[in-house]
């Protein structure tokens, strides 16, 4: 294997966004003829590598060397133009052209008419089906093509383009065992044919299958790189999630009381199934698993915003209306979601609207909401929260992150809910307020509120939670104690690695 | 920057009082009690299809059904009447059958999930070519006197007033209460600015989206129905044109008003300045004895400035701020 000259070095890469950083000073080299796993936790920071090569954002310092000269990429034209491909997760054809208008896009054949050469499109399409090995028809429109099909036709597309660099952003999440199958023999021959891989997975035995050399990162951070036969599974997993737990999460000890909630059983086809745990008032109970392991969708159809297909969800006993968030508020459910700007707040609207959305019918008197009813609720709210704003008028959106999410909180705490619901609570947040979030829960458990709490960030549950539920592929995995919740304990059930 | 922007509709009142004051001054018979019952005649149908039509556009949505339900009614007034029902009779079932025609407008767009553009467009065909098919070409003229006579008279309770507010004012005023206070100061107000600033978040608050929507075309149907009837009654003509058109001067005078063609955004007080404004300048420039063509050219500058400005003093605005932020960034 060419220990020679690196075809692409990420060399002391840091990124930020606002006060977050999400990438410092991470270096690793990508080897022609190489495939290289880049592993860590959620939010560790692998996307924003991705992001960076791809030309999506720009590195604040550090460089990018092509063959040891620096690149600067202005944009994704650039980082293609560099021979820089990259296959997402979801692949974005346009589903109404053709499988090989698709692949031509941006650089079609042309006659001497300047007219687009469809027979050369068409030519091109297969010729590169044929030395990837794979049956697709050209002439047919995209729409439809399953996922790792799609996947396959970016890989051509990559190849029309000479990518000498191919990335690949968790391709596997959504294949089938024969899919990806198929998807590393095409992977494979590439690799032999000197490009070099950049492969993105949650699944370790994808990793010590397909690569040759694995890049570990922690919170932004670079942890290792090394050959993958090397290292152990347990030593990746390990290396990914050893941190020190120097933030103190000011966890206070409750007896728990009755059973406040009870999910049993719950289906949604497709997305979860067969899910089944109890919260009890006083209690927080975390949602544990990868992206893309149901939590959202679990608490989401709990709380209704979502339907499911089968399965029940008992408040205090009693089952609960499927499908109707208003009747879950009704029996003292809150959910706080996970997408601020998309799902909690309503960014044009003041932030005294926001607070008081969910509860303004019963703030009116005789129907009529006069000025002041919804001012005071609202201030009393952003207060006890200590949510630094101009005016309760000005739009929510005008408010920093962390601030926004206090307005959410406020909004859902206002309504005075005996069942709380978090969903990523301290996403994109800076520490200081992630800690008076993590205070405000857990004194609103020591109150005798039950917490239901969705979480990537592992410090977080570990710190919080009086139980882990960890999800994986839309399934149950573990249901872990305080005392056996570790990271370890917990990542490995998340991973689907041996049993906890 | 977006006080900014809900001031257009402080903007356009304001701009509304100036065109009336500057009419009443410079064209002869504007400020006549005689004209001013006119132009309350003429601004009834679009203020009055105006009310739900705002509820409906700060949703995001809109309905371009509502001149043709308005013919539909009228259509079937003038059957119903050579039928021999009662005139008592006709009124409140035109009025179901414009709520029945918004309810279907709501299904195909709630149940079924339809964008209310393409709905509308077609029931706007769907609803005039029931009304040819209810009437024909032919008219019904013979309404009873003391109904048509109710819709274009004067209040007779008010001598002191010389016989210069119209009867439907009254009605126009209170169905305008109405609509603005719920706009404006119920849940119900709030939660349709929500559903058309941010339908997602609305539907996580608890915010009945889809029923909501559904009850605002039976609104809008229901009125139009009820427009219906006024139009009929004030021209003692039931025809299958009646209103044909109308639509666009009450999108047009909703959008000057200040509403957001996008959802979220608007107020009523705005929009029934944005009526009065498009009917005084039409009614003023007609009394100057200004063609037609320079009317419709008149109305359709103003609509595109409504669109435009607010967009130009919003991207003056956001560049002068970037600029600002740099400089502090720079210092």
């Amino acid at each position: 294997m060419a220990e020679a000259a690196a075809l692409l070095e990420v060399h002391d890469v840091t990124k930020s966004f606002g006060a977050v950083a999400a990438v410092q000073g991470v270096s690793f080299p990508l080897y022609g003829g190489e495939a290289h796993a880049l592993v860590g936790e959620n939010g560790a920071g692998k996307s924003t590598i991705v992001k960076m090569l791809a030309g999506v954002h720009r590195p604040d310092t550090g460089t990018l060397r092509i063959e040891h000269t620096d690149v600067d990429f202005t944009g994704p034209a650039d980082a293609k133009a560099a021979g820089i491909a990259v296959i997402y997760q979801e692949p974005t054809l346009f589903p109404d052209l053709s499988v090989a208008e698709n692949i031509a896009m941006g650089n079609q054949p042309l006659t001497r008419l300047r007219q687009i050469d469809r027979p050369a499109t068409h030519a091109n399409a297969e010729r590169l089906f044929q030395r990837l090995g794979v049956h697709l028809d050209p002439t047919r429109p995209a729409r439809g093509l399953s996922i790792a099909d799609q996947q396959l036709v970016e890989i051509a597309k990559a190849l029309s383009s000479e990518a000498r660099i191919l990335i690949m952003d968790e391709p596997t999440a959504a294949l089938s065992a024969v899919e990806v199958a198929r998807l590393f023999a095409v992977v494979r021959s590439l690799r032999d044919e000197g490009a070099a891989i950049l492969f993105i997975s949650h699944r370790f035995e994808e990793i010590t299958e397909l690569c040759q050399r694995v890049t570990i990162m922690r919170d932004g951070k670079h942890v290792a790189t090394e050959l993958v036969a090397d290292l152990t599974v347990d030593d990746m997993i390990r290396r990914m999630v050893g941190r020190d737990l120097s933030a103190l999460f000011p966890k206070q000890e409750v007896a728990p009381g009755e059973v406040m909630l009870e999910v049993s059983g719950l289906t949604r086809e497709g997305v979860f199934r067969d899910i089944s745990f109890t919260v009890r008032a006083g209690e927080i109970v975390a949602l544990a698993g990868l992206v893309g392991a149901g939590r959202s969708e679990v608490v989401q159809a709990v709380f209704g915003v979502d339907p499911y297909d089968s399965g029940t969800v008992r408040v205090r006993g009693r089952s609960l209306k499927r499908g109707s968030p208003r009747a879950a508020m009704a029996a003292g459910l809150a959910l706080v979601p996970e997408d601020r700007r998309q799902q909690g707040l309503v960014m044009e609207l003041s932030i005294e609207r926001n607070v008081t959305l969910p509860r303004a019918r019963k703030l009116a008197r005789l129907g009529l909401l006069f000025g002041g009813a919804e001012r005071k609720a609202a201030l009393t709210w952003t207060q006890k929260l200590q949510t630094k704003l101009g005016s309760l008028a000005d739009p929510v959106g005008t408010l920093s992150g962390g601030n926004q999410q206090k307005v959410v909180l406020a909004k859902w705490l206002s309504t005075s809910p005996q069942l709380l619901i978090v969903d990523e609570p301290t996403r994109g947040i800076d520490v200081g307020t992630k800690a008076e979030v993590h205070r405000l829960m857990s004194s609103l458990a020591a109150d005798g509120l039950a917490v239901v709490m969705v979480s990537s960030e592992l410090p977080e549950v570990l710190g919080m939670a009086d139980r882990v539920v960890v999800l994986r592929e839309g399934r149950v995995a573990a249901v872990l104690d305080r005392a056996e919740a570790t990271e370890e304990s917990v990542m490995y059930a998340a991973m689907g690695q041996g049993a906890a | 920057m977006s006080r900014k922007l809900a001031s257009w509709d402080t903007a356009i009142i304001l701009l509304t009082v100036l065109v009336l004051i500057i009419a009443s001054l410079a064209v002869d018979n504007f400020g006549t009690s005689r004209n001013f019952t006119f132009m309350v005649l003429d601004l009834l149908p679009i203020i009055l299809v105006a009310l739900p039509m705002t509820f409906i556009i700060v949703t995001g949505e809109i309905d371009l059904s509502v001149a043709s339900t308005l013919g539909l009614t009228s259509s079937l007034m003038g059957w119903f009447w050579n039928h021999g029902l009662s005139i008592e009779t006709i009124i409140p079932l035109c009025i179901v059958i414009g709520a029945v025609a918004g309810a279907f407008n709501g299904f195909l767009i709630t149940g079924l999930g339809l964008p209310s553009l393409a709905v509308t467009i077609g029931t706007l065909a769907l609803y005039r070519g029931l009304a040819l098919v209810v009437l024909g070409d032919s008219a019904v003229a013979d309404f009873p006197f003391n109904y048509t006579g109710w819709v274009t008279g004067t209040l007779s309770w008010l001598p002191w007033l010389d016989g210069a507010v119209p009867n439907v004012l009254i009605l126009i005023v209170v169905l305008a209460l109405i609509f603005g206070v719920i706009l404006h100061a119920t849940p119900i107000g709030r939660s349709l600015y929500a559903i058309g600033a941010n339908a997602q978040a609305a539907h996580f608050a608890g915010i009945r989206v889809a029923r909501t929507k559904f009850w605002l075309y039976v609104v809008s149907g229901a009125v139009a129905g009820l427009v219906g009837v006024l139009w009929t009654l004030r021209y003692s003509s039931a025809r299958a044109d009646n209103g044909a058109g109308l639509e666009l001067a009450v999108v047009a005078a909703v959008l000057l008003g200040g509403v957001s063609i996008f959802g979220g955004k608007g107020s009523l007080p705005g929009v029934l300045a944005g009526v009065v404004l498009l009917t005084a300048l039409q009614n003023a420039l007609r009394l100057e004895d200004v063609s037609g063509q320079a009317l419709n050219i008149v109305t359709g500058a103003l609509l595109v400035l409504s669109v435009l400005l607010p967009n130009v003093i919003s991207s003056i605005r956001g560049n002068w701020q970037r600029r600002k932020l740099r400089q502090s960034a720079a210092s």
